[in-house]
């Protein structure tokens, strides 16, 4: 009895405390109108939830594209200038498959923002809420439309005359080239039932297991890499960047290898020993042809193509045949992406190292 | 007995930069004795002030920085409030936040790195926390800043940064480390320091409002609403989907403070978000607006970027809990022993799953292993600092550290971790971090499998 009537203060205190800690908050915060929730929410889901009604197409695109957007991305969003390439890397098969191979067998090593998103939403979403770049949501839905028609047709998912609207939308969806490119299946969203009951993850468990050994783990120490040259100069004076007393100091770098490590002159000295080391110049002379092309012939064959860094880049990684002759060319797929995107530029550039 | 300056294995003080190329060739080559040959030299160059090994050459009376009276100690310093807002002394200018050269090309949309290879401790200074902003940052007036919460709730409210402050606080300390940090070094070696590799990280002390009481005020759909988008107020107004679970256990913070003071502008004064244990970017800063949903959001940071590639070609998407990892930041790259003997080894070890349980360090290369000290506080989703004794040999040494977690999550290694995800994956490199020391002392970034 005495334990029932503990259990109900208990009950009542809690209850209690609840109101009591209600009744503080009063006076905090107050409803929001329409106009205000309408202002600020935004959001487009890759449901189409809280997508504008408007219309666009890839015409009316193109003349917003070079106004408000080439500067940054260039004219058919293929600039590596300021930030990643938005198109290129797709395919007809991607459209139909919803999978870009290019991101399976690394043919086309800068990953572009087609390649990589799934859902149309997010292309409208992002426009709508941060383009352009220092005017962020500055344009109307019916332009958005007509950007994001022009980055699909220049992708090959519409035509120039497709209008994109609420309704025709859905159908873009379905021709994504990696709409089916994501999995959610993964221990780094651990919370919630995962995707086997609907949601995201796995619950929490990791995909390495590494255990605790505390002697003679391995017979060996394999080093796999180690900085090159041209990195350690590359950031500053070391000695600069750490404390100048002390029982440990930072390691000098000198003014002319600093200089060096960062002018175009020096990248391009470094690229030249790149190559060398890594024996295109066995093959490939710069002024001259050997067994492969000279790099001066190479640059100006696509001096003029947009893509050409892209196409450089995955011609080194995976070798070839055909285009200047008969001989083939090795693939190099050791090279990182650093060094294919360091190498192609410099063959861009005619091979010259001033 | 030995003279006070010559005892073996004595680091001694050295002036700024005293290393000339010449000389670093020397040390490259193994000559020591030329390395005490330019401090010497260099002592002596800079005057009575420190020329302690000068005059040990000719009269070893003792250490002039003792017999010779310094100027602070013989005239009057300066008065209080010269400085409003202090300032760390002139003789630490080096240790700021830094950019990589070449990581991106506008430095609006980047990121400044932590100078970890110099910090004790587990708090980051404000003023050394890492920088990543999209579209750059701004100094809000808080009296013009609103939060707002809708979707899924029975009242969408506004509320107003009096509103907030008038609510119950609560402080914690957490880390918050960018879902890219290392990620430069997913391929192979990329970059020369500590601050390069591992500085997208900062711990510091938050102080806010716990989220769930705003979505109780708001009534909230908890049972269908198991999403949670929050929206920044900047250009960007970057978005990021949040688990709800994480919310329902109460420790996801609309946070205000900072290690005792308001959030710096750079960090998203005047309200962020914190999310323990998920990736930076989800930590959404100038935060303006809080939506309950039953579906994730797929954003452009995380449909674009923050999706991990795997070797198949498949992106996992949604990536956002950061698994325990640690570093030494001392020794480490680009730094330089000035002799044998003994050293502290020092670090740091995190995990976004609790707390840390263990912390080993090798120095040939992860053949044996020791136990780290682990230093208190140690805390749930927080930096935990180790230390550990170790005499230098003088011989070549690779120093590593491993941590495990509560959840008894073991740090993997660049082979473990490089057979299950590739190495194209930019984001989550959590693994074990080596630093090779040859036998000049000098200190640079290299990888194990």
């Amino acid at each position: 009895m005495f334990k029932c009537y503990e259990k109900a203060a208990l009950v009542v205190a809690l209850l209690f405390a609840q109101t009591a800690m209600a009744a503080s908050f009063e006076g905090i915060g107050r409803a929001a109108t329409p106009a205000e929730v309408q202002a600020w929410d935004i959001d487009v889901r890759p449901d189409f939830v809280g997508l504008p009604p408007g219309k666009g197409n890839a015409v009316l695109g193109a003349e917003l594209w070079e106004a408000k957007c080439a500067m940054c991305h260039g004219t058919f969003g293929e600039s590596n200038e300021i930030f990643t390439p938005l198109v290129g890397g797709t395919t007809e098969e991607d459209i139909r498959t919803g999978r870009v191979k290019a991101l399976a067998d690394g043919s086309v090593p800068q990953r572009t923002t087609l390649m990589k998103v799934p859902t149309v939403s997010t292309l409208w979403d992002f426009i709508h809420r941060a383009m352009p770049w220092t005017e962020p949501k500055s344009l109307t839905p019916d332009q958005v439309y007509s950007l994001v028609a022009y980055l699909l047709n220049l992708a090959g998912v519409v035509e120039e005359e497709f209008q994109l609207d609420q309704d025709s939308i859905r159908q873009v969806q379905e021709r994504m080239p990696n709409r089916n490119g994501m999995t959610w299946k993964h221990g780094l969203w651990p919370w919630g039932p995962g995707v086997t009951q609907g949601g995201i993850g796995n619950g929490g468990i990791p995909d390495v297991k590494n255990v605790v050994c505390m002697k003679d783990c391995k017979k060996e120490v394999q080093i796999a890499s180690r900085l090159p040259e041209y990195a350690w100069d590359a950031h500053g004076n070391l000695a600069e960047q750490n404390r100048s007393w002390g029982p440990i100091l930072g390691k000098p770098i000198s003014a002319a290898a600093q200089a060096e490590a960062s002018t175009a002159a020096g990248r391009q000295k470094n690229m030249l020993e790149l190559a060398k080391l890594k024996g295109c110049t066995a093959c490939h002379g710069v002024d001259h042809a050997i067994v492969g092309p000279a790099y001066k012939d190479v640059a100006a064959k696509y001096k003029d193509r947009p893509d050409a860094l892209a196409y450089l880049m995955a011609k080194i990684k995976n070798g070839g045949s055909g285009v200047w002759g008969e001989v083939p060319m090795p693939p190099h797929p050791a090279l990182s992406d650093d060094e294919l995107e360091g190498l192609a530029q410099w063959v861009i550039s005619g091979g010259k190292v001033q | 007995m030995t003279e006070w300056n010559e005892r073996p294995g004595r680091i001694r003080r050295a002036p700024e930069n005293f290393l000339g190329p010449a000389e670093i060739e020397a040390v490259k080559q193994g000559r020591r004795d030329f390395l005490r040959k330019a401090f010497l030299s260099a002592s002596a160059a800079l005057g009575a002030g420190a020329g302690a090994a000068a005059l040990a050459q000719t009269a070893p009376a003792g250490d002039p920085a003792i017999l010779n009276l310094p100027e602070w100690s013989k005239t009057l310093g300066m008065p209080v409030a010269t400085r409003g807002y202090g300032m760390p002394s002139q003789y630490e200018a080096g240790l700021i936040r830094r950019q990589s050269p070449g990581l991106t090309q506008t430095a609006a949309s980047s990121v400044a790195f932590t100078p970890l290879q110099g910090m004790f401790g587990i708090i980051t200074p404000s003023g050394l926390h890492f920088e990543r902003h999209h579209q750059g940052w701004h100094d809000i007036d808080p009296s013009k800043h609103r939060l707002m919460i809708n979707g899924l709730v029975r009242t969408p409210m506004v509320f107003t940064m009096e509103d907030l402050l008038r609510l119950p606080p609560v402080s914690r300390i957490h880390f918050i480390e960018c879902g890219a940090n290392t990620g430069m070094e997913w391929g192979n070696v990329a970059v020369p320091t500590v601050q390069y590799t591992h500085g997208m990280l900062s711990c510091s002390e938050y102080t806010g409002v716990r989220l769930i009481d705003l979505l109780e005020m708001c009534g909230a759909d908890l049972k269908k609403g198991r999403y949670l988008l929050a929206e920044g107020a900047d250009g960007s107004s970057l978005t990021r989907t949040i688990p709800m679970e994480l919310v329902e256990s109460g420790e996801v913070l609309l946070a205000y403070g900072q290690n005792g003071e308001m959030l710096r502008p750079e960090n998203g004064y005047p309200l962020r978000l914190v999310v323990p244990g998920v990736q930076g970017v989800s930590w959404v800063k100038w935060l303006r607006r809080v939506e309950v949903g039953d579906k994730p959001w797929g954003t452009k940071d995380e449909a674009v970027h923050y999706i991990d590639l795997m070797p198949d070609g498949i992106h996992r998407q949604y990536t956002s809990l950061q698994e325990a990892k640690s570093v030494i930041t001392s020794p480490s790259g680009g730094q330089i022993l000035l002799d044998k003997g003994y050293y502290n080894i020092t670090g740091l070890a995190w995990s976004g799953r609790g707390k840390i349980k263990r912390v080993d360090v090798s120095t040939d290369g992860g053949i044996n292993w020791r136990p780290a000290r682990l230093e208190t506080p140690i805390l749930s989703k927080a930096l935990t600092r180790f230390n550990i004794d170790w005499v230098w040999d003088g011989k070549p040494a690779i120093l590593q550290s491993r941590c495990v977690d509560e959840s008894g999550y073991v740090q993997p290694t660049y082979g473990q971790l490089r057979a299950v995800r590739g190495t194209r994956s930019i984001y989550h490199n959590n693994a074990i971090q080596s630093w090779l020391v040859n036998e000049a002392g000098e200190v640079s970034n290299v990888q194990v499998l």
